[in-house]
């Protein structure tokens, strides 16, 4: 299939996207979710504006925080050896996106922008407190990962509004980690978690989690962290965090035929222990 | 609109619609058949090429976005008319049967043991989770793109 | 016979063009002033066309034509070419573009012709078709009971055929008197075929000459041009089909699609040159599915393990309209396989063609065989689990004893050669039966769930001698015929009927003829795909182009090394009963010295200077070969698993696969065909399967959510061979194209139940997802 017609434009700075971008319109990146949804016309955008080669879009910078331009793609963010240090589990997600074409011109603002339910990203994000920033033709803002997914391909995102970057603390002191079952045809999450934790001696003193895949958006599960506090991650503090995990997602549990909603609950508990095994390994 | 790149190291520029996928051009404007197209969901991998060096799947990029590009696909690889190692090892170890997938499979696992010379067995079983092939089983696909990597790593 | 280059692994000629993709498949080939053809596809799976309007889609740019099925009066239906007897079979029309009822969603209603692809699709997109929806069944056996959606008017109860040849009373006695009786119904599911070159179809007309050459991916081209003539209504001898390179085919490109049809009708009526090309979105909805049976079986057995019977009822569904081969594939190449390897001296088989709102079925790799070998497979693992008998013990106990030449079977069949047991030990001794078993007790006290699956089978292709093609209702012969044309240098062009598309044929038989005739390999080359370049055929399926058209090559071949030799005779004045030959020369006995090369006599018989006396000059020979038996391949496939419990995931650990094919004309083809075949029955068995919802949306359709098996799902396989002559073929062989996909699906499946029977689970539908399985254990055991 191909896409039907529309105007294409490149920019060279991110101003000059804000101001080309117009009421039918769409940014283009990597165009990795964009063209697929485009081909099969599922979105009719009637103009492109490629934003993949503004300087400003593209690196990946770690002083203190990281920060990670919203072109960068993901093949450049699994091999970084700043995001490696400060957040493995953006890496990991990053790393299990899609293949490795794929993986070489999806970019991660993109990704998030488009807001696939099983994609990877989203649920590092989540889990590890990621802050997008935004630009609009009325300025910038910046909006936390957990407040930025809305709903199913629903985000905070405005018309005519650019992800500029994702920045993330520093996370070199916590263990994180993203795990997935893969979909083995499109190998999208089935269930994918992320975990963010850090301990304190033999105690985990402060858990994020997150969850995709098994949900409409990627969601952070804060029953799930509060049953993990405290533990020193024992088999009864993993068995209390999965049963509150089921409860954290319960509102926005999805499923297919396939993989129907109490496959996906009953893995997220699965896939909740082995990201914990992950992160402490 | 003008489109303007390097393919298998000739300079082309075409008129072409806004909204001309990067393998419509390879393929119809360019007449360079040999990049395939096998689904329209970028899984296949049949469209594989080289895009500045790295492995695409020209099915989901617009030639638009390939303005000012160096590209080689499959008719690109070899170099003075010898076959690229990866094209050898294919065809002494059996590692294509209808062909329609191998291309795209060279294109990748080319790039992938440059990029990853020594690369184990199952790191080139998952590396190949982007290309698709009906007819070998992978068997044999696996066994030529693990010869090329071993004799890569041999000789760095 | 020299035997050198017969058994050798050497590489394929077919692959220099396509390792550098310099190979032409379909829509490689450009045609000056081609219009592009887009379908307008119906979205219901069931409705009646209210109205149709084309004119803003006429208007848009680039739009040369639209036409809707009102339009093409002149265009028949779409004929099915397997009309199997004794069944009540009804046919229903299947016109190219339906103008009144849409029966699946796909169906066509109407064709744009337009200056690009992009413009024809955009066009179709604006074509405004009103439906009014009518009921829709998918399933088959819905399908076949009373009050449900109708299909066709003339196909009274969805039923387009009920099949059943066997003595029902005698099948009904054995089952009575029998000590054990187990029962299941396996789900069959639709599968996909996808060759990963999509469906392609170009066409050209000269008026003034009136030809129509038509490029298609083909399987079958001469059969192709016998349909697009009986459709178009032009004379056979002005339709040349080209199959070009083509990208797999796995069945899908036997049957004559509505598209082939329209493209070639659109040529005519236009005058320019067509082109068509199928999306992959497009071929999972409209090129033919696999399979998708829903059968009800049983197997009889006595107390110490002798299996007294089989029997099965089967809803075969056909989809919307019957294609081109489909009733015979669950029938014919179904019902007669029920013996399999085993003494089964009672088999019963009704098989019931049922129409639903799908797409049409057809032969699809294995066709029939691997729906029969599965049933067989897994009632005999249900057979042992019953009798407390270890399920290679029952196996073996029921084996064939090895014979030579011939065994006649209960379902009416007469295998030609085989030796199951020692394919059957061969395997076992590779996986180290014994100490599996043993190891999966171990795994299991530490929690792990390990199982094994063992299949001995036997299958029918070589499709097969023409009498029995007629008695069974195949409209069309099942020979092949071959020319070996030796050029005045000495070069060979082997001129063949078939039309093989990725098997490596180009090379095989060309080692057939070297081997024959002594000509280097490197010198032939083996022409095919083209019907007015190469002779008639049948075509390339149902693993025949080895057996059926490699017969006939070395019979050609054989004929033309008579005439040398005496041709070589004649030239050193010698006596033809004198000539001795050896790689490629004759000479005569006694004499080594004096020696004419097959180049020299081939020259001197293109020359014909110096002929004998009666012997016509050149060196070419045709044959035309019919089998008088289909050729039984065997062997034995096992397959080790583990089955995470927690998730329901499957990890397939080793593949042991042991084929008798007879002598292997190229080991390293045969063991590729092997590894593809197997690739695509486990695949079945672990997640290859096609899901419409209850309106007949296909859910599964792209590759996201169809799961096509990838590289990282198998281990190597290990591979052994066992070398059985079959004892009707001129050079022994016997086909291999499909064994893998018939042997490994139940090897799989089983595999996956053994290590699941410590839980308590004794049934899942295919394909093995983690989902189901883990649904299974969940409510075998409640969650504990």
């Amino acid at each position: 299939m191909w896409p039907q017609q529309f105007d294409y434009q490149r920019a060279d700075s991110v101003e000059s996207a804000l101001a080309a971008i117009g009421d039918n319109g769409k940014f283009l990146a990597g165009g990795h979710s964009l063209l697929p949804a485009m081909k099969l016309r599922l979105s009719t955008p009637d103009q492109l504006v490629d934003i993949s080669r503004i300087d400003a879009l593209r690196g990946i910078s770690s002083n203190g925080n990281l920060s990670i331009g919203g072109a960068a793609t993901h093949a450049e963010i699994a091999a970084s050896a700043a995001v490696g240090a400060a957040c493995p589990a953006l890496a990991q997600a990053c790393g299990m996106v899609g293949d490795q074409a794929v993986r070489n011109f999806g970019t991660l603002g993109g990704n998030i922008a488009h807001a696939d339910p099983a994609s990877d990203p989203p649920t590092a994000l989540v889990a590890c407190g990621a802050t997008i920033h935004i630009q609009g033709a009325d300025g910038s803002r910046s909006v936390g990962a957990q407040d930025f997914f809305v709903d199913l391909f629903e985000t905070d995102l405005q018309d005519g509004e650019l992800i500029t970057s994702i920045s993330l603390p520093d996370c070199s002191d916590c263990q994180c980690a993203y795990v997935k079952l893969p979909h083995p045809a499109s190998r999208y999450a089935i269930v994918g978690v992320a975990v963010c934790l850090k301990m304190n001696g033999g105690t985990c003193a402060q858990a994020d989690v997150a969850v995709g895949g098994a949900t409409v958006k990627a969601v952070k599960c804060a029953g799930a962290a509060a049953a993990l506090v405290g533990s020193s991650l024992d088999d009864a503090a993993l068995a209390a965090a999965a049963a509150a995990l089921s409860d954290d997602i319960g509102d926005w549990l999805t499923g297919d035929v396939a993989y129907p909603e109490a496959y996906r609950s009953a893995m997220a508990g699965v896939f909740l222990k082995r990201a914990i095994s992950a992160a402490s390994s | 609109m003008n489109v303007s790149m390097t393919i298998n190291g000739e300079a082309v520029s075409r008129e072409v619609e806004a909204r001309t996928l990067l393998v419509h051009f390879i393929r119809e404007d360019l007449d360079l058949t040999g990049t395939k197209i096998g689904c329209d969901t970028s899984q296949c991998g049949a469209c594989t090429i080289h895009v500045n060096g790295k492995i695409a799947k020209a099915c989901t990029l617009l030639a638009a976005q390939a303005d000012g590009a160096d590209i080689t696909t499959i008719e690109g690889l070899a170099e003075n008319g010898e076959h690229h190692p990866m094209q050898t090892a294919f065809w002494e170890n059996h590692g294509l049967q209808c062909g329609y997938c191998t291309p795209g499979m060279i294109m990748a696992s080319a790039a992938f043991v440059r990029d990853n010379p020594g690369a184990s067995e199952d790191e080139i079983r998952h590396y190949l989770e982007g290309n698709i092939c009906r007819c070998t089983g992978y068997h044999n696909i696996v066994k030529a793109v693990k010869q090329v990597a071993d004799a890569a790593a041999g000789g760095a | 016979m020299s035997t050198r280059i017969f058994g050798s692994g050497i590489k394929r000629r077919e692959d220099p063009r396509l390792i550098t993709g310099e190979a032409r498949y379909t829509d490689d080939i450009k045609l000056q002033g081609a219009l592009h053809m887009a379908v307008v596809r119906s979205p219901y799976a069931h409705a009646r066309i209210v109205s149709i309007d084309a004119s803003a889609a006429a208007d848009l740019p680039g739009v040369r034509a639209i036409f809707t099925g009102s339009d093409i009066g002149d265009l028949a239906g779409l004929p099915t070419a397997w009309l199997i007897p004794e069944s009540d079979l009804k046919t229903p029309e299947h016109p190219a573009l339906a103008s009144d009822v849409v029966r699946y969603v796909g169906d066509g209603v109407a064709i744009v012709l337009a200056d690009s692809r992009y413009q024809a699709q955009d066009a179709a997109d604006a074509v405004l078709v009103d439906y009014e929806e009518l009921p829709v069944v998918v399933d088959p056996h819905e399908a076949a009971q009373a009050g449900a959606p109708q299909l066709h008017a003339d196909v009274e109860g969805n039923i387009a055929f009920r099949w059943a040849p066997f003595d029902k009373d005698a099948s009904d006695a054995v089952f009575a008197a029998a000590d054990v009786v187990v029962s299941e119904r396996i789900l069959q599911q639709r599968l996909l075929p996808t060759a990963m070159e999509p469906r392609a179809a170009s066409a050209q007309y000269n008026a003034a000459t009136g030809e129509l050459t038509l490029w298609c991916t083909s399987q079958n081209p001469h059969i192709h041009r016998f349909i697009v003539s009986a459709v178009t209504g032009l004379p056979e001898n002005k339709v040349r089909v080209i199959a070009p390179e083509v990208g797999g085919g796995f069945g899908s490109k036997i049957p004559c699609y509505p598209d082939e049809a329209l493209v070639s009708w659109a040529a005519m009526k236009l005058g320019v040159p067509i082109r068509w090309a199928e999306t992959r979105s497009e071929n999972y909805l409209t090129t033919i599915h696999g399979r998708d049976h829903v059968q009800f079986v049983d197997m009889a057995a006595s107390n110490d393990g002798k299996i007294l019977g089989v029997r099965a009822t089967v809803y075969a569904g056909m989809g919307a309209y019957l294609s081109t081969a489909a009733p015979g594939i669950p029938t014919i190449l179904h019902g007669l396989l029920y013996v399999g390897p085993y003494t089964i001296d009672n088999v019963y088989c009704e098989s019931i063609g049922v129409m639903t709102n799908a797409t049409p079925t057809d032969a699809y790799r294995g066709a029939g065989r691997p729906e029969a070998t599965f049933l067989l497979e897994r009632m005999m693992d249900k057979v042992a689990d019953a009798l407390d008998m270890d399920p290679v013990a029952l196996r073996r106990q029921n084996l064939i004893p090895p014979f030579a030449d011939g065994y006649d079977v209960a379902a009416g069949l007469t295998y030609d050669s085989g030796d199951y047991e020692a394919a059957f030990d061969k395997a076992l001794a590779m996986a180290g039966y014994d100490d599996f078993r043993a190891q999966q007790t171990q795994a299991l006290q530490e929690g792990r769930y390990l199982g094994i699956g063992v299949t001995a089978y036997t299958e029918m292709c070589g499709l097969g001698p023409s009498q029995v093609a007629g008695a069974v209702g195949f409209q069309g012969g099942l020979w092949e015929s071959a020319t070996v044309r030796v050029t005045p240098t000495g070069k060979v062009q082997a001129l063949i009927g078939a039309s093989p598309h990725g098997q490596g044929s180009e090379t095989t038989l060309a080692q057939i003829i070297s081997s024959e005739l002594g000509f280097p390999v490197d010198d032939i080359e083996v022409i095919h795909g083209d019907t007015t370049e190469t002779p008639m055929g049948w075509g390339t399926y149902g693993s025949r182009t080895t057996p059926v058209t490699g017969a006939a090559l070395a019979q050609a071949s054989r004929k033309l090394k008579e005439k040398a030799r005496v041709l070589a005779a004649h030239l050193m004045e010698a006596n033809p009963d004198d000539i001795e030959y050896a790689d490629g020369s004759f000479s005569v006995k006694g004499s080594p010295d004096q020696a004419q090369s097959i180049q020299d006599v081939a020259l001197m018989a293109h020359l014909a200077w110096n002929m004998p006396e009666g012997m016509d000059p050149g060196f070419e020979e045709s044959q035309f070969y019919d089998p008088p038996n289909f050729v039984y391949p065997f062997g034995t496939h096992i397959a080790i698993v583990e089955v995470d419990p927690v998730t329901g995931s499957i990890d397939l650990q080793r593949y042991i696969a042991v084929d008798d094919c007879g002598p292997q004309i190229n080991p390293e083809i045969v063991a590729g065909q092997i590894h593809g075949g197997v690739v695509q029955g486990v695949a079945q068995a672990l997640c290859e399967g096609v899901i419409y919802d209850d309106n007949g949306q296909l859910l599964t359709g792209t590759m996201l959510d169809y799961c096509m098996p990838k590289a990282d799902m198998f281990p190597n396989f290990e591979l052994g061979e066992t070398v059985t002559p079959s004892p009707h073929h001129p050079v022994g062989v016997k086909g291999v194209g499909e064994t893998g996909t018939i042997a490994s699906t139940p090897t799989v499946y089983n595999a996956v139940l053994d290590a699941l029977s410590p839980l308590g689970v004794a049934q899942i539908d295919m394909p093995l997802t983690a989902a189901k399985v883990w649904q299974a254990i969940q409510n075998a055991n409640g969650g504990n």
